[in-house]
């Protein structure tokens, strides 16, 4: 691995080198590192680009790293990643795309990713997505995320994105089963001509399911985001969407909330806020001795921590 | 030091203008300066003149003979004004030990920040990761307001209604907090407030109302005339 791939290492999935635990590393289209452990299993799909990752049932306090590096312009792929967690696993799944495109062609990485999550299986999804180079060609991500909740499972997803990609557009589908909770903490930056699009749809299908969708984002320069999100009540549940996004220069934001309930015991709640950063708190941070640019910085940075 | 001289400021209302302050001189000398008078008679704004935040229609501010009229909110914060806001700012993601490190101007350590925040009465195990948002009382806020004050360590601090919206048990140890920095005062203290017992700890009361200071003197000058009428207001319109 060369200095710049590390350095994207380091960006997506805070690695200085090769990870602990099970991983699988791909570089340009293909697998450049992978590691199986006794209760991980990484194995090449046999029809289409991607792996299957099964971890066994009962698996605990192990983690698995799949992070994916494009350093080459003009590279185009979409890769199918399907994640099996067995029963009561406690597990972190650390995930996450750098390109480097210093190039004048497009390099886009099309990751889907399938969660089946089993019976009172405990999951951290980590994700984060990061462009650099020069280069005029374009840094396209657009991720799919689908994820099947069985009885009791729970799953944190924290998906971040915090520059240098062009455009994105990230679809996320969750089916939450009984007493199944999923938790989804979005941060997204976006600057210059970047775009990029969230499309959440969570269904709570089973007793007493509930789920959590946080975004918070923040679009600079000429950038624009939409964010939609549908949470469909089909039982008794408990639903909570929020949306919280600062605008900068001449960003621009939509928000665009459904909730459905379609049980009577379901119970869903929509939060969004759009708009500039208050004048009185960078006030606030320029009397203790901050300069405006340095005071916006740390709103910005604050809020996306 | 700091010197007012001549400040006006002028506001656009509906129906015409309205003047908030009128020709106010007043110099603020080393120790402790209490700021009384009616609401909306001009204490905040004459405040906030200082701080920078507002800019006066006419006259100037000097600091230590320095003219800072001028000068930004962060210049004047440089040349050492710090300014403990009335109701404090709330953020997203801005952790408590994110302000008081803004604050000392430096990349401090855990220990240091536990010793400003002890200082007004906060344990800052508890305190230091918490975000500095709604899930703070309105008294948890105050405390970590004055502790930024504490870390600044600046020339000529300015404290806007310290005790407003905080409760009982938290004004005993608000006195406490600004018995101990009149104490160890190190410059100018400014504090507005309509109590008593901050006014009894000044050095000097100044009285604003309609714009104007109505009166200005040592504590054993001021402190008997507000007190021996039945309301301020009343003492403030008799005045004049």
């Amino acid at each position: 691995m060369d200095q710049l791939e590390k350095n994207l290492l380091k960006e997506i999935a805070d690695l200085h080198d090769i990870p602990v635990g099970a991983y699988n590393i791909r570089t340009n289209g293909e697998s450049a590192a992978r590691n199986s452990t006794a209760n991980i299993q990484i194995v090449s799909k046999a029809e289409k680009n991607g792996i299957d990752i099964i971890i066994q049932p009962g698996t605990k306090n192990e983690s698995v790293h799949i992070p994916v590096i494009l350093t080459q312009s003009g590279l185009v792929e979409t890769v199918y990643n399907d994640f099996y967690i067995g029963e009561d696993c406690d597990v972190t799944i650390v995930a996450g795309c750098g390109i480097h495109n210093g190039g004048c062609s497009t390099a886009e990485h099309d990751g889907i990713h399938a969660f089946h999550v089993g019976k009172n299986a405990v999951v951290r999804y980590v994700e984060k997505h990061y462009g650099q180079g020069v280069g005029e060609g374009k840094k396209v991500m657009n991720p799919t995320t689908l994820v099947f909740l069985e009885e009791g499972a729970h799953l944190e997803m924290e998906t971040t994105q915090i520059g240098g990609v062009d455009s994105t557009e990230r679809k996320t589908e969750a089916t939450v089963g009984d007493k199944a909770t999923l938790i989804i903490k979005e941060k997204v930056l976006t600057e210059g001509k970047q775009v990029a699009k969230s499309d959440f749809t969570v269904n709570l299908n089973g007793v007493n399911s509930s789920a959590n969708v946080i975004s918070r984002s923040v679009a600079k320069g000429d950038s624009y985001q939409i964010f939609l999100s549908r949470m469909n009540g089909n039982n008794a549940c408990n639903g909570h969407t929020e949306c919280d996004a600062i605008i900068m220069d001449h960003g621009k934001v939509d928000a665009i909330p459904e909730v459905s309930a379609n049980d009577i015991n379901a119970s869903l709640i929509h939060e969004a806020a759009i708009g500039k950063i208050a004048g009185e708190q960078l006030i606030k941070l320029m009397t203790l001795g901050l300069s405006e640019e340095e005071a916006e910085a740390q709103i910005v940075s604050g809020f996306l921590k | 030091m700091l010197e007012l001289k001549d400040i006006s400021f002028t506001v656009d209302v509906p129906d015409g203008q309205k003047e908030i302050l009128k020709n106010v001189n007043l110099t603020i000398g080393d120790g402790f300066t209490a700021l009384t008078g009616p609401n909306g008679g001009g204490k905040s704004t004459l405040a906030k003149i200082i701080a920078g935040i507002y800019t006066p229609t006419s006259g100037r501010i000097l600091l230590d003979g320095v003219d800072i009229t001028d000068m930004s909110i962060s210049e004047r914060a440089a040349e050492g004004i710090s300014f403990a806001f009335q109701q404090p700012v709330r953020f997203k993601g801005i952790c408590v030990m994110d302000l008081v490190r803004f604050a000392s101007g430096r990349d401090i350590g855990v220990g240091e920040a536990c010793d400003y925040l002890s200082k007004v009465g906060l344990c800052a195990r508890e305190y230091i990761n918490r975000e500095v948002n709604a899930s703070l009382s309105g008294g948890e806020l105050k405390r970590i307001e004055i502790a930024q004050i504490i870390a600044r360590k600046t020339k000529f601090s300015i404290f806007d209604e310290p005790e407003a919206g905080i409760d009982l048990w938290s004004f005993q140890n608000l006195i406490q907090v600004f018995e101990n920095m009149r104490k160890t005062v190190n410059g100018s203290i400014l504090i507005i407030s309509h109590q008593e017992r901050i006014l009894d700890i000044a050095d000097r009361i100044a009285v604003v109302a309609d714009g104007k200071i109505s009166a200005e003197g040592t504590k054993e000058e001021i402190l008997p005339g507000l007190l021996g009428k039945s309301s301020v207001c009343s003492v403030l319109t008799e005045s004049m």
